[in-house]
């Protein structure tokens, strides 16, 4: 069974500060057009399984009060 | 769309053309009653979607209802070129005074559909334009005006047929031709079109094909009077793993589209390939220059990278691929990192290499230097839009020859 790599390309860092807002949770989820974000119980639950489908589109990045959320384009560094 | 013999009979039926009174079985007791009705001898035929029914014992004379029913026992068993039979066709042994050729084919390159009639029928019409062209009468009609029986006329009277056999056949090239339009199909054939004994004309064997994109608008056709299923696609060979495989994970995700396909092909550069046509213009470019091709693919409209990750995939896991080339020949709105994203995964997952694996990445278009950005970080060989389709493919041909470019 080949195996399956998630986060490759991509990867969201969620600043500690904000990751268990609950109210940013849901915005996040409703924002991200490839369901990256979860609003779970504790707050921001980043999907692992849906890094690299990330378009880049920096609504995430947005939706978050500046510098909370962070795309990293892991193929840069 | 092709259709079974006796679905052919059917339509050539409800134009108004006559057939001989046949049965269409699916069991042998079945054709033993369908013989008894008929009355005499018969001919009993496997109904597949393949040509050669004759020669791999497809088709059997037979002169009693018991001996139909033997032969269709042995024939509703018998693969033909890998198809099992759908049932037979249990047809009387007409009495035949002179087998003709009655046809209409779309015509590509007049964008019309062409009437073809023989005095020579029961063998393949190229074969007797080749061997007796002044035997072979041809007429294009009018894709909108009304089709007239002096089309159908003037076609067959160039085969120097005359008489009551000019006006009998006559009508049925003009209901044939009208058939083959309004039921959009791109081959109509009647052959052998029989004159018997009385002087009567009646289609002995049909054969039919609808263009597949006509499909959504013959539903009464296909429905109603020949009760089609919905699903009955008419594939001409089963599909392979590698082609469900490919199907199932476009199904899964309604980004972009992918296809593929491996029927024939046999190579060790496997492709993925897309974009307006480019998927065929590809095929031929990689064969042109020498290359073997291991699949067909078609990749386009913004896929997901799961879906591009799960073409790739497919295409590397098949036996002989040695590497893949991906290549689309336009600039489209596909993305170029999403795919790079995609194929590069591929390689990973299945512990390739992708700078080894992929011989050339050549996709131009949107989020082009982010994806070129990917491509170098793994050491992919890649191009943009100054480099042709066919040096693309080329540079992929030679890579895998281990012969410069």
């Amino acid at each position: 069974m080949p195996k399956q790599l998630d986060k490759v390309f991509i990867d969201v860092e969620v600043d500690a500060s904000v990751a268990a807002d609950g109210a940013l949770a849901a915005k996040l989820e409703e924002v991200c057009p490839v369901d990256i974000f979860k609003a779970a119980e504790g707050g921001v639950e980043v999907v692992e399984g849906n890094l690299d489908e990330c378009v880049l589109c920096n609504l995430c990045v947005d939706a978050a009060p500046e510098g909370a959320v962070r795309v990293v384009k892991l193929y840069e560094r | 769309m092709r259709f079974y013999e006796f679905e052919a009979r059917k339509i050539v039926e409800l134009a108004g053309i006559p057939v001989t009174e046949y049965g269409f079985c699916t069991t042998a007791e079945q054709a033993r009653k369908a013989a008894e009705t008929i009355g005499g001898p018969v001919v009993v035929k496997s109904q597949v979607l393949s040509g050669g029914r004759m020669k791999a014992g497809g088709v059997k004379f037979a002169e009693t209802p018991d001996e139909a029913a033997e032969h269709a026992e042995a024939i509703l068993k018998l693969e033909i070129n890998g198809q099992m039979p759908r049932g037979v066709l249990v047809d009387p042994k007409a009495e035949v005074k002179q087998e003709y050729y009655a046809g209409v084919v779309w015509d590509g390159t007049a964008k019309r559909p062409l009437m073809l009639f023989s005095d020579i029928g029961g063998i393949d019409i190229e074969e007797v334009a080749e061997k007796h062209p002044d035997h072979v009468g041809r007429g294009h009609l009018s894709n909108l005006l009304p089709i007239s029986d002096f089309e159908a006329k003037q076609t067959i009277a160039a085969t120097g047929v005359t008489g009551s056999q000019l006006n009998r056949a006559t009508q049925v090239l003009a209901r044939l031709a009208r058939l083959f339009r309004d039921n959009d199909m791109i081959l109509a054939e009647i052959n052998p079109l029989a004159e018997l004994t009385d002087g009567s004309f009646v289609a002995l064997d049909a054969h039919m094909e609808m263009e597949n994109e006509a499909v959504g608008r013959q539903k009464a056709l296909l429905r109603r009077q020949l009760e089609i299923a919905a699903d009955d696609t008419r594939e001409p060979y089963e599909p392979s793993a590698f082609e469900r495989n490919v199907a199932a994970i476009d199904a899964a995700d309604h980004r972009g589209v992918i296809q593929g396909r491996d029927h024939g092909f046999q190579g060790n550069l496997g492709l993925v390939i897309g974009a307006g046509g480019g998927s065929l213009t590809l095929t031929d470019a990689v064969r042109s220059q020498g290359g073997k091709p291991a699949n067909y693919s078609e990749i386009g409209g913004n896929p997901s990278v799961a879906k591009a990750c799960g073409l790739a995939k497919q295409v590397l896991e098949k036996d002989g691929v040695e590497k893949i080339a991906v290549m689309m020949s336009i600039v489209s709105n596909t993305r170029v990192d999403i795919v790079a994203r995609g194929v590069i995964k591929a390689c990973l997952e299945l512990g390739r290499d992708p700078g080894e694996a992929i011989a050339i990445f050549r996709i131009p278009g949107a989020w082009e230097e982010e994806g070129f950005k990917i491509l170098e970080r793994y050491g992919v060989e890649y191009c943009d839009r100054s480099v042709s389709i066919w040096e693309a493919a080329g540079r992929a041909v030679a890579k895998i020859q281990g012969t410069p470019a």
